[in-house]
């Protein structure tokens, strides 16, 4: 049997609505995968740190304040700093097209919008995942 | 009301037509129907559905006239012939100078009250400097760091003559004294003013989460205020106990309903055990409800709130003026509604529910705009949501009589059952030690997101319909609606004039009255005068809040609270 994807969700910055993120935590582990929910204000130190601590497969953030264009590439950043540029990085909130498209090319691997369903992001993640694995294996 | 004979003749009748009916029910298993919130809809209401409908005492007691206790029907006896809801729209966003301009755009568009939105950083109380500020100012709505901020906003509007509200909790008194502030420097007694404050920190815990200090502390905050303004600012509402964030964050009309009372007894209760006598402060409540898109069972949600609201009021906490038993609500459609999907469609769900609110009686209403879920909205969508309220108000004829509704079979039984499943919720919540242990230990969180998490399956399994999402959705959908962005800049303008303000201020003033809110802060003096003190010297909302942090703590989420469902 393959590994147990495992994914950190967080949110960072101040922004407090967390629907998204429990509802997309909810069906990440009735997807069959470990969720590490770190919950709310987390800094881009925290989120990065913990991931490398949990041993992630990939990090996921959810921004619904605007901030995403600060707050996004922070983390990468982070994780540059930390060596952590293997794990994934995706998110979704309240993020204009041009943003996204900016997003994407910077490195994050995915943001997902309003009303994208949640096994649109299992998808995503499983296969991201199982590509990142098997070029690994490669290497 | 009916006779028994009469009821007894129509159970005959109704198996009679119930065989007729069956032909064009579909062949092989009955469809059920539920509403948005999960309580299955029967096919017909008739009299014998309303329990209790053949005494005439039901009449009284759950129906009655508008303007009469328990007030089903409505606060007022006439409604909107005498005066129309208040169409208030909520607007802020970027430097104090942008919000100003809008909000004088609403002014001469007709808009009839203002409404605040604060940033992420203001509503958490930190100065648009901080470290955790970074990338959030000015962006989900208008930056404020000291009063000279607020001077701006309000620069040109005479506040003797707009109701301003302001969206702020865990700050609120902070964000009230720098608008008393402003009446200062324009003249204006207090007295004068009108408006209302959010405030509502309980909910805060619940949904929203831009809390700052423990539960305990906050609600503190909150009685303080309301003694001050019970004495100085009259027409003020302290407190607008809020169920639309605990909607938007999943929650059923039910559970909305049951939680944001819950809350609001809380409240009643905390004032009243700090000495406060109920009909003093109960007739400057005021409440906020969500319009979701289930059109009878928004009513019915409202119908219900204000009669339990009026029964408790007046059998539990013994008030004696009808002003203390009579529910003042404001609404906002449903902001989770809308899909970034075909846009525009979401200016059709909007009109349904803005009707719905009107229908159940609101004060006042805002609409949100057909682009919220892509950004802050446009100037255009602004215009169009309210022009949804106006033809509302002049062209339907909706305004025309009092309470509409009523007697219907559905919206009775319906506004019924609301009332007894709230009470169930009250006896759990009664049973779990109360309103903060519930928030302590996580309840509330629990309950939201297993409604949030059912909704979602129940739309990716295609058993609810989403226009544009997941049926009629159109494939290569380009985005035909210009979107707001917030400049960059906005950022470092609002760097700048914090740092001329803490140059340019009394540093001795402002570093002593800091002292002072500290000692106030350990005793269990009244917080409000020394907080309007700090603000009228200048001491900035992060020093402020600050304070109070040091003094009180910080609220961390348990455990048990972070629980995905």
């Amino acid at each position: 049997m393959a590994k147990k994807i495992r994914v950190l969700l967080a949110k960072p910055g101040l922004d407090g609505h967390d629907r998204g993120i429990k509802v997309v935590a909810a069906a990440f582990r009735d997807a069959g995968m470990e969720v590490i929910y770190t919950g709310l204000r987390q800094t881009p130190p925290m989120i990065v740190e913990a991931a490398i601590q949990e041993d992630v497969d990939a990090i996921g953030i959810s921004i619904l304040s605007g901030a995403h264009m600060t707050l996004f590439p922070a983390i990468l950043e982070e994780m540059k700093k930390r060596g952590a540029g293997d794990i994934l990085l995706f998110g979704g909130g309240i993020i204009p097209e041009d943003d996204k498209i900016a997003l994407e090319k910077m490195g994050v691997a995915r943001i997902f919008t309003p009303g994208a369903p949640t096994e649109e992001a299992i998808d995503f993640l499983q296969k991201a995942v199982a590509r990142k694995s098997s070029d690994e294996k490669i290497m | 009301m009916f006779e028994k004979s009469f009821l007894e003749k129509l159970r005959n009748k109704l198996s009679e037509w119930n065989k007729a009916a069956e032909q064009f029910r579909s062949q092989k298993s009955l469809p059920r129907f539920f509403t948005i919130s999960g309580e299955e809809i029967d096919e017909l209401y008739t009299p014998d559905k309303v329990k209790d409908a053949d005494r005439e005492e039901y009449y009284w007691d759950h129906i009655g006239l508008p303007g009469e206790y328990p007030y089903t029907r409505g606060v007022h006896h006439t409604m909107y012939r005498t005066r129309l809801w208040t169409m208030r729209q909520f607007a802020g966003m970027g430097t104090p100078r942008q919000t100003n301009e809008r909000f004088k755009y609403i002014i001469k568009e007709g808009g009839t009250g203002l409404s605040t939105a604060f940033d992420l950083p203001t509503l958490m109380g930190y100065d648009s400097d901080h470290p955790r500020s970074l990338g959030e100012v000015g962006k989900c709505g208008v930056a404020v760091d000291t009063l000279a901020d607020m001077e701006i906003i309000f620069d040109g509007i005479d506040l003797a003559k707009v109701s301003t509200s302001m969206t702020i909790n865990s700050p609120a008194s902070v964000l009230m004294a720098m608008y008393l502030g402003v009446a200062e420097k324009q003249g204006v007694p207090f007295d004068k003013l009108r408006g209302t404050l959010q405030n509502d920190i309980l909910k805060e815990y619940i949904a929203q989460k831009e809390f700052i200090y423990p539960p305990r502390p906050s609600v503190r905050l909150i009685t303080d205020m309301m003694a001050y303004c019970t004495k100085h600012v009259p027409q003020w509402n302290t407190i607008s106990i809020s169920g639309y964030h605990i909607r938007e964050a999943g929650a059923t009309a039910v559970q909305e309903l049951a939680f944001t009372l819950a809350d609001g007894f809380e409240y009643i209760e905390a004032a009243i055990a700090g000495g406060q006598d109920v009909d003093e402060f109960a007739p400057r409540l005021s409440f906020f409800f969500n319009a979701h898109s289930d059109f009878f069972e928004e009513i019915a949600k409202y119908r219900a709130a204000r009669r339990i609201y009026a029964k408790r009021m007046k059998n539990k906490y013994k008030a004696k003026d009808p002003r203390s038993w009579m529910l003042r609500f404001h609404t906002q459609t449903a902001g989770c509604s809308l899909t970034a999907q075909q846009p525009e469609n979401n200016i059709v769900r909007v009109t349904s529910q803005a009707l719905a609110a009107v229908l159940g009686g609101t004060q006042s209403l805002h609409t949100n705009s057909m682009d919220e879920t892509l950004a802050l909205p446009s100037e255009k969508a602004v215009r169009i949501a309210l022009r949804t309220q106006q033809i509302i108000a002049y062209e339907t004829g909706v305004a025309n009589t009092v309470d509409p509704l009523a007697g219907s079979y559905f919206i009775e039984a319906m506004t019924d059952k609301m009332e007894v499943e709230a009470e169930k919720y009250f006896t759990e919540i009664e049973r779990r030690g109360g309103v903060i242990n519930c928030i302590e230990e996580g309840f509330f969180q629990r309950e939201l997101a297993k409604s949030a998490y059912r909704f979602q399956q129940e739309i990716e399994k295609e058993e609810r319909v989403i226009v544009g999402v997941n049926k009629y959705v159109m494939e290569d959908e380009k985005l035909e609606i210009p979107v707001l962005k917030i400049d960059q800049r906005v950022e470092k303008e609002q760097y700048a004039f914090v740092k001329k303000i803490r140059q340019e201020r009394d540093n001795k003033a402002v570093h002593e009255n800091l002292e002072k809110l500290r000692a106030v802060a350990r005793s269990k003096e009244n917080t409000f005068e020394v907080i309007l003190d700090c603000v009228r010297v200048y001491a900035t909302l992060g020093e402020i809040c600050d304070v109070l942090r040091e003094e009180w703590g910080e609220h961390v989420e348990s455990a048990s609270a972070m629980q995905v469902s």
